[in-house]
């Protein structure tokens, strides 16, 4: 509980000072005049009375508050994201499962799932996002926050198939022979050795997808013309940045809040269904 | 010693064998990797070409687009270069600077980890307002962005990570804190530094080809990819990421052989990949 | 010595590994009677711990055959017939002490009532009764060793084969679960057969010592243990447990001298 507290005030602490290093710079730089590395003027680097003063400011005459605004927009890129985060850990599992369990598998696709990371996926966002509405399935069509989805479970398949391998053959090999000598079957190991060894493992790769499968959410969102999420707040406050850009901002605040949530989400999972000896926990 | 012999020459045969058992299934999966996106994802499975488009023609679109892609691939490899450098260099040093306050690293690290959940990607449009839309400089910063939190952690995290006994050891010689930094701390956060850098290199080409779908100089990669598929022009838009591919491969590997060339010393080079 | 009275009983075996073609262990005869203490030892090469993985069917053999309470070796482990405890205690990490005694009872499908009921017999055997929800990490290397033993023993298999399980202890630690392991022995009334390093271990522990010699693995001699029962402190200061001791040590040194000699 100490402990907890602790964080609690040491967060605090962070907060104010990186709230304080971004007010400091900034009438720094106003008052000396300085332009480099770029001018600071109240459109760079809008104040932050000013950002937290657009939250509670009608976007549009009369219209709704930009803070209730960005909530929706948020949940709305919640929902893609952990649509996508489910989809992209159940089939990254199963995958990951099936190499692990036949060897030649492994041998033959594991080189390139660990080279794809090499690959920029996030960048075939906008031809899947854009390629997906055109495709019709028995006259179905994806919608479009569903569209999105799928760039979201494409980014969590990656890290949760590579861990789900690492992890269910990380199963101490003795323990494995233990199990044999109960005259265990597959299925028996597998249940209980290789799932509960991998644990540590997978919650390693939602740590990854947590955080890829929010950005993969936003990016998706940019060329397609979905608005109801953050992604399309960023692409219409951005065009009218010079006459409000504290939208901007607190709108990407809110981006970064929702990032930190979903990792904070799985990280505080992982506390509760992981027990292992502290030291190997990272 | 003729058993010896034996077991020798079986020896070789299974690493010939090994060989082949390793290497062929990879060679065999990209085989049929090609001829799937050649003939049996488009002709068998109906895949679309806005999907992806046939392997020969992704190919052609390569080709008649050379000169356009590679002024494309050029901005962004600087930016995304230039990002990488800027990014971890910046993050190299706080790690540095850390490490010799080791309370406020320990209270710090739990907050850079999840700092590294902010979507920096987003922020963008932002970098284009401060440089301008078409500075290179607005990627660079978002690169060096992406880049700075997984190597400020990693290296920290390297840093610290020294036995107590071999810091025992050092203070048996007698050596100074500055000397326990360069003969053990440094060297021992080499394997962490380069798995980091190795991340940062893919991320330092996300931030530059992404950035740029937030607007950007007509001739680079990000905005090429955007047009294209706006245009609909897939096999353009493919040809495009298969450029982004390549770069990112090349940056990755430079660091890969960087890692080797460095720590060849560390027993750990693998089991820290 | 009829393979009827038998706990184990193997004939004519041989291993012989695929990689490199050596031979791990030839001709290998033994029987061993219910309620017996046998011990394995030898220098490292010898064998003894693939012939103990042989007998629980953890490896194959290449030639001959093992008799496990009269069955053929992989019947007996389908029949779930030994307990197993290696050198390390092999606990997993994510369950609790109790849990992972359990682990065997919950694969032959006990119901729950009848597994806590075993559980905490076994907790009280291995002296551990308060430890039951600690996790493995937070015992001492002795303690996950003795829950090892218990997990091992928690189905009340009629053998126990354990590989070194006491080698990564210190003297004074090994000493107490030796004197231990003795008693769990007599009260279990099970067979034991028991792979060592340490000469006075095995002589201390055993009924019978199998000494055994490397390159390939043989049985070089038996030796009887004819120490009284029940065995205690005083047991390790009896001339008688001296002699013992220095027949196995001559025995072991002659195997070693004559391993040497081609090289």
């Amino acid at each position: 509980m100490i402990n907890v507290i602790k964080r609690v005030a040491i967060g605090i602490a962070v907060l104010v000072g990186v709230c304080a290093f971004y007010t400091g710079y900034r009438e720094l730089f106003l008052a000396t005049g300085w332009t480099w590395p770029f001018e600071v003027d109240d459109i760079t680097l809008p104040s932050l009375p000013s950002i937290v003063g657009a939250l509670f400011d009608p976007v549009q005459e009369d219209g709704e508050l930009l803070i209730s605004l960005l909530f929706k927009a948020a949940l709305f890129t919640a929902k893609e994201a952990f649509v996508g985060f489910v989809i992209g850990t159940i089939v990254g599992f199963t995958l990951g499962a099936v190499i692990a369990r036949f060897q030649m598998l492994q041998r033959g696709l594991m080189p390139y799932v660990v080279g794809s990371q090499t690959i920029p996926i996030l960048a075939i966002a906008p031809i899947v996002v854009v390629g997906l509405g055109s495709l019709t399935i028995a006259g179905w069509t994806p919608s479009d926050w569903l569209r999105v989805s799928v760039i979201s479970a494409y980014l969590t398949f990656f890290p949760v198939t590579v861990n789900t391998v690492r992890g269910l053959e990380s199963a101490d090999p003795r323990a494995i022979e233990l199990m044999r000598s109960y005259a265990s079957g597959e299925w028996a190991i597998f249940l209980k050795l290789r799932l509960p060894s991998s644990l540590p493992y997978l919650f390693g790769a939602f740590r990854i997808a947590a955080t890829a499968c929010v950005i993969g959410a936003i990016i998706g969102e940019l060329p397609s013309s979905i608005q109801g999420g953050l992604g399309g707040a960023i692409i219409n406050f951005n065009q009218y940045y010079v006459l409000n850009p504290q939208n901007l901002w607190a709108t990407n605040l809110m981006a970064a809040a929702l990032g930190i949530s979903f990792f904070l989400v799985i990280v505080i999972a992982e506390k509760l269904l992981v027990h292992r000896p502290p030291e190997t926990l990272t | 010693m003729s058993t010896l012999a034996v077991a020798e020459s079986g020896g070789g045969v299974g690493r010939a064998s090994g060989f082949a058992r390793t290497w062929l299934p990879a060679a065999l999966v990209f085989g049929i990797g090609l001829l799937c996106w050649q003939w049996i994802f488009p002709d068998v499975l109906g895949v679309k070409p806005f999907l992806l488009p046939r392997l020969s023609d992704v190919l052609s679109a390569l080709w008649e687009n050379r000169d356009a892609l590679k002024t494309a691939a050029w901005i962004t490899f600087k930016e995304a270069f230039g990002g990488l450098i800027l990014g971890s260099g910046i993050a190299i040093l706080a790690a540095l600077v850390l490490a010799r306050w080791r309370p406020l690293g320990n209270a710090l690290i739990p907050y850079l980890i999840a700092a590294n959940a902010i979507p920096v990607i987003a922020f963008a449009p932002i970098t284009n307002a401060w440089f301008g839309t078409l500075s290179p400089w607005s990627k660079i910063v978002i690169a060096a962005a992406l880049c700075f939190f997984p190597v400020l952690v990693n290296t920290l995290r390297g840093l610290t990570s020294v036995h107590p006994s071999s810091i025992e050891l050092m203070h048996a010689y007698a050596c100074p804190q500055r000397t326990i930094f360069w003969k053990l701390r440094i060297p021992a956060a080499m394997p962490y530094l380069f798995t980091a850098l190795k991340i940062a290199a893919v991320l330092a080409m996300i931030g530059a080809v992404v950035g740029d779908y937030f607007g950007g100089s007509t001739e680079s990669l990000g905005v090429q990819i955007q047009s294209a598929v706006a245009l609909s022009r897939y096999e353009l838009g493919w040809a495009a990421i298969v450029v982004a591919s390549v770069i990112g491969s090349v940056l990755y590997g430079a660091v890969a052989l960087a890692e080797r060339f460095v720590i060849r010393w560390h027993p750990s080079v693998r089991a820290v990949d | 010595m009829s393979a009827q009275e038998s706990v184990v009983s193997i004939s004519g075996l041989g291993k012989v590994f695929p990689k490199g073609g050596v031979t791990a262990l030839e001709n290998i005869d033994l029987g061993v009677q219910p309620g017996e203490f046998i011990s394995l030892i030898g220098p490292s090469g010898c064998g003894k711990s693939t012939l103990l993985r042989i007998i629980g069917d953890l490896t194959q053999p290449t030639s001959g055959e093992v008799l496990v309470n009269g069955k053929p070796a992989p019947q007996a482990r389908l029949d779930r017939d030994y307990g197993i405890v290696f050198q390390a205690a092999v606990l997993f990490d994510w369950r609790t002490v109790a849990k992972n005694i359990a682990l065997p009872l919950e694969l032959l499908k006990w119901d729950r009532a009848k597994r806590d009921a075993r559980v905490s017999e076994m907790l009280d055997l291995v002296e551990l009764n308060d430890f039951g929800s600690h996790y493995p990490w937070q015992l001492s290397g002795g303690m996950q060793q003795r829950v090892s033993i218990a997990r091992a023993l928690s189905f009340s298999p009629a053998l126990l084969l354990m590989d070194e399980p006491f080698g990564a202890l210190d003297e004074m630690t090994r000493e107490r679960l030796n004197l231990e392991l003795l008693s769990i022995w007599a009260e279990t009334k099970s067979t034991v057969i028991f792979v060592t390093h340490s000469i006075s271990e095995a002589v201390f522990l055993s009924t019978r010592v199998v000494v055994m010699s490397p390159r390939p693995g043989r049985i070089a001699g038996v030796v009887e243990i004819a120490l009284a029962q029940p065995r205690g402190v005083r047991t390790r200061e009896e001339p008688r447990f001296f002699e013992l001791v220095t027949e196995v040590r001559e025995m072991l040194h002659a195997v070693e001298t004559e391993a040497e000699l081609p090289e």
